[in-house]
């Protein structure tokens, strides 16, 4: 079982898919740490060898911010942009979209489920 | 796409100047300014500047984790004054 910073690695597939279910490692990261640890990007997680294993696990802990330490640095990032008050920080705290998109319409993965305001009347048909 | 870095970071000359100027004098005062487009340098930490909106001065104290940013971040040009009919958002509209 091939456990690297405390997420367990799907053991059906390629390494090179396997170790992006960490967060933090995704396509790129992944190519440059199997190119360090000089591990095929073919093989199967299940028959990594305990040695490969160690190998990659001490790749990601050497040069890369993983999971819990990239999370923390991802929301004191946020944090700092609140506390500053700028309005990126504001656009934050409201929960609304912070690189100027629009918000008339659409914008919902940062609004959320859809708020109905009681007695907003259909659209009137034109006249 | 960022601004070359040859150039440096854009700072009103003007704003710079009396900056500068204020730093000499080891003085704090407010400083006016329009321009909202300038970047916020180390020289201007610990100093007030009042920042346009298009309607009014918007006195902003600088510290240092606002380096980098520009003045008009600081300086919203806009109020959201809630939607008619949503009372829970106007109980927690406090900035």
């Amino acid at each position: 079982m091939a456990r690297i910073s405390g997420v367990d690695l799907p053991k059906s597939k390629k390494v090179y898919f396997g170790i992006q279910y960490i967060y933090g490692i995704g396509p790129q990261i992944a190519k440059e740490i199997l190119e360090k640890a000089k591990v095929d990007p073919n093989k199967k997680v299940s028959s990594l060898s305990e040695a490969e294993v160690a190998e990659i696990r001490s790749v990601i802990q050497g040069d890369y911010k993983v999971e819990g330490a990239l999370r923390s640095e991802v929301q004191q990032n946020i944090k700092r942009l609140m506390d500053i008050g700028s309005y990126r920080g504001l656009r934050h705290r409201r929960g609304l979209p912070v690189r100027g998109q629009r918000t008339r319409t659409n914008s919902r993965t940062r609004k959320g489920k859809r708020k109905t305001v009681a007695g907003k009347k259909k659209t009137p048909t034109k006249k | 796409m960022p601004r070359s870095v040859k150039k440096g970071p854009y700072i009103d000359i003007k704003l710079l100047k009396k900056v500068d100027a204020l730093n000499q004098v080891n003085q704090k005062k407010i400083i006016k300014t329009w321009s909202r487009s300038s970047t916020i340098s180390p020289d201007f930490v610990g100093h007030t500047i009042a920042v346009h909106n298009g309607n009014k001065m918007i006195p902003v104290f600088i510290t240092e984790n606002m380096v980098g940013h520009k003045l008009g971040e600081f300086s919203p040009t806009r109020i959201f004054r809630s939607h008619p009919g949503t009372k829970a958002e106007k109980a927690s509209k406090s900035k």
